[in-house]
């Protein structure tokens, strides 16, 4: 095959943020994009994730990128031409302290003024919404009913494929190792697999947007923590119908809609070694928040453990702009565990930066520069 | 005869048949992680004991790769399911 070596756009990483700023790029008409991926496609942390899908969040930037993202899978598979695995059973917030349902209390109320229906609900109302929560020693519980999960793979791909049905070409085991740059600006890249010019080059490199980023000569404050996650065996649908999290109790539990059970906790904190292995503790630790929560999950065997990166920013919230120290070069990374939920909406958002336009919601806020000014937009609510 | 080849289940664990792996191979999803993701394959309880050699097979006759040289995909633990209530509860003893 002969690589066309000249496109108008290189996006850095195949999981969602590139897979659908790719899309939405070819989408406005500028359709000669190359998407490298040093592995395979959805192979890093899109593939690993919790899957969930979220408009209960504490700073509005998160609230109205969490709603404008909803939107967006509700009409997903509509857009995409493929299912995305959408399942809307709402989050079921848990509070186990005072202090911590005041403050999803005052989120809510931020949420109810950007048009998000969360609303407190009782044990009562909460064992209705999951039958069979135990969940005693909890002092109260948020509830919006659009919030959920979907298929990272199936998403993923299904940007892909419709992408690729617009002329963008992906690239696999294509691992960047330079970015080139002239007076300033961006000129393409240096990879494993000979150059690829182009006048706009996106990061979205997830768990090693840093390490491109420094390749560009642009300092970013990110970092990339391991968090794990298990699976367990199919079982009957119903037994977890809404997605649970907890901030304080640091767990999120939910039910795919093949019946698997899936759970993410952070037993013992978040090694920076960007490496991918699992833990008994982790798993000794989330099978008791399993069994501690849902009683009935006693005899539900484990399937398999994994984990992933979630690259970190001071604040949680990601970076998203183009950087002031090398023209053209884009930033899309730094999302703090909430990557995927958040790629249908980042994704036509840097599009629509990056072909000149005016993104439909402010991103101005999301530039790295905010963190050398001391800017942050801290965001509480994250597991 | 070959139609009804497309109908074996190959994935017992996610009900996959041979002519969905052949359909997605052709699309270009040409690793097993690559299956796995799309189609699930391998991401059952058995992780893929039962389907991984006859789909690391149709790799090699799509690609002209021995079946040595394809990555077979990650197996993950437990290396067999275990119930949630003995993990809890090992720690107990």
């Amino acid at each position: 095959m002969t690589l066309k070596r000249i496109a108008d756009v290189v996006v850095i990483g195949a999981g969602i943020q590139g897979c659908s700023i790719a899309y939405n790029i070819a989408k406005s008409g500028l359709r000669n994009v190359v998407v490298l991926e040093k592995d395979t496609i959805c192979s890093g942390s899109t593939g690993r994730c919790g899957a969930g899908i979220r408009a209960q969040w504490g700073t509005e930037m998160n609230c109205r990128f969490g709603l404008a993202a909803i939107e967006k899978f509700e009409r997903l598979q509509e857009e995409l031409g493929m299912d995305c695995g959408l399942h809307q059973g709402g989050y079921l917030v848990v509070a186990y302290r005072d202090s911590e349902f005041e403050r999803l209390k005052e989120s809510m109320r931020l949420q109810n003024s950007l048009g998000i229906n969360t609303r407190v609900v009782s044990y009562a109302e909460a064992r209705e919404i999951c039958p069979g929560l135990s969940a005693e020693d909890a002092v109260g519980f948020t509830f919006h009913d659009r919030d959920g999960h979907a298929d990272p793979f199936l998403t993923t791909f299904a940007y892909m494929e419709a992408a690729r049905r617009l002329g963008v070409k992906f690239l696999r085991f294509t691992e960047v190792k330079a970015i080139k740059a002239v007076a300033g600006r961006v000129k393409g890249v240096k990879t494993n697999r000979g150059d690829f010019d182009a006048p706009v080059v996106v990061n979205a490199a997830g768990g090693y947007a840093q390490q491109v980023a420094k390749m560009a000569g642009v300092e970013i404050p990110n970092f990339s923590e391991r968090h794990e996650i298990l699976i367990t065996e199919p079982v009957e649908p119903g037994v977890c119908p809404p997605m649970l999290i907890s901030f304080s109790g640091n767990f999120y539990i939910q039910q795919r809609p093949n019946g698997s059970m899936i759970g993410g906790c952070s037993p013992e904190g978040h090694p920076q070694d960007y490496g991918l292995g699992t833990s008994w503790n982790f798993l000794e630790s989330m099978s008791r928040t399993f069994v501690k929560l849902l009683p009935r999950t006693r005899g539900i065997r484990v399937a398999r453990q994994w984990s992933g990166l979630y690259n970190m920013t001071p604040d949680c919230q990601p970076i998203l702009c183009e950087s002031d120290d090398l023209k053209g070069f884009f930033l899309s990374c730094g999302y703090s565990g909430h990557g995927f939920m958040f790629g249908p909406i980042s994704g036509e958002l840097l599009a629509q930066q990056i072909l000149g336009q005016k993104p439909t919601i402010p991103i101005g806020m999301l530039h790295y520069k905010r963190f050398e000014r001391g800017e942050l937009l801290v965001e509480p609510a994250v597991v | 005869m070959a139609e009804k080849d497309e109908e074996i289940i190959i994935c017992r664990c996610e009900e996959v048949t041979l002519g969905e792996i052949r359909e997605w191979i052709n699309k270009g999803y040409e690793t097993f992680d690559e299956l796995k993701r799309v189609l699930r394959v391998g991401m059952g309880p058995c992780q893929g004991r039962g389907c991984r050699e006859i789909i690391l097979r149709e790799l090699s006759a799509k690609t002209g790769r021995p079946v040595s040289e394809i990555h077979p995909g990650t197996f993950r633990p437990p290396s067999k399911p275990v119930k949630l209530s003995l993990l809890a509860e090992i720690g107990d003893e």
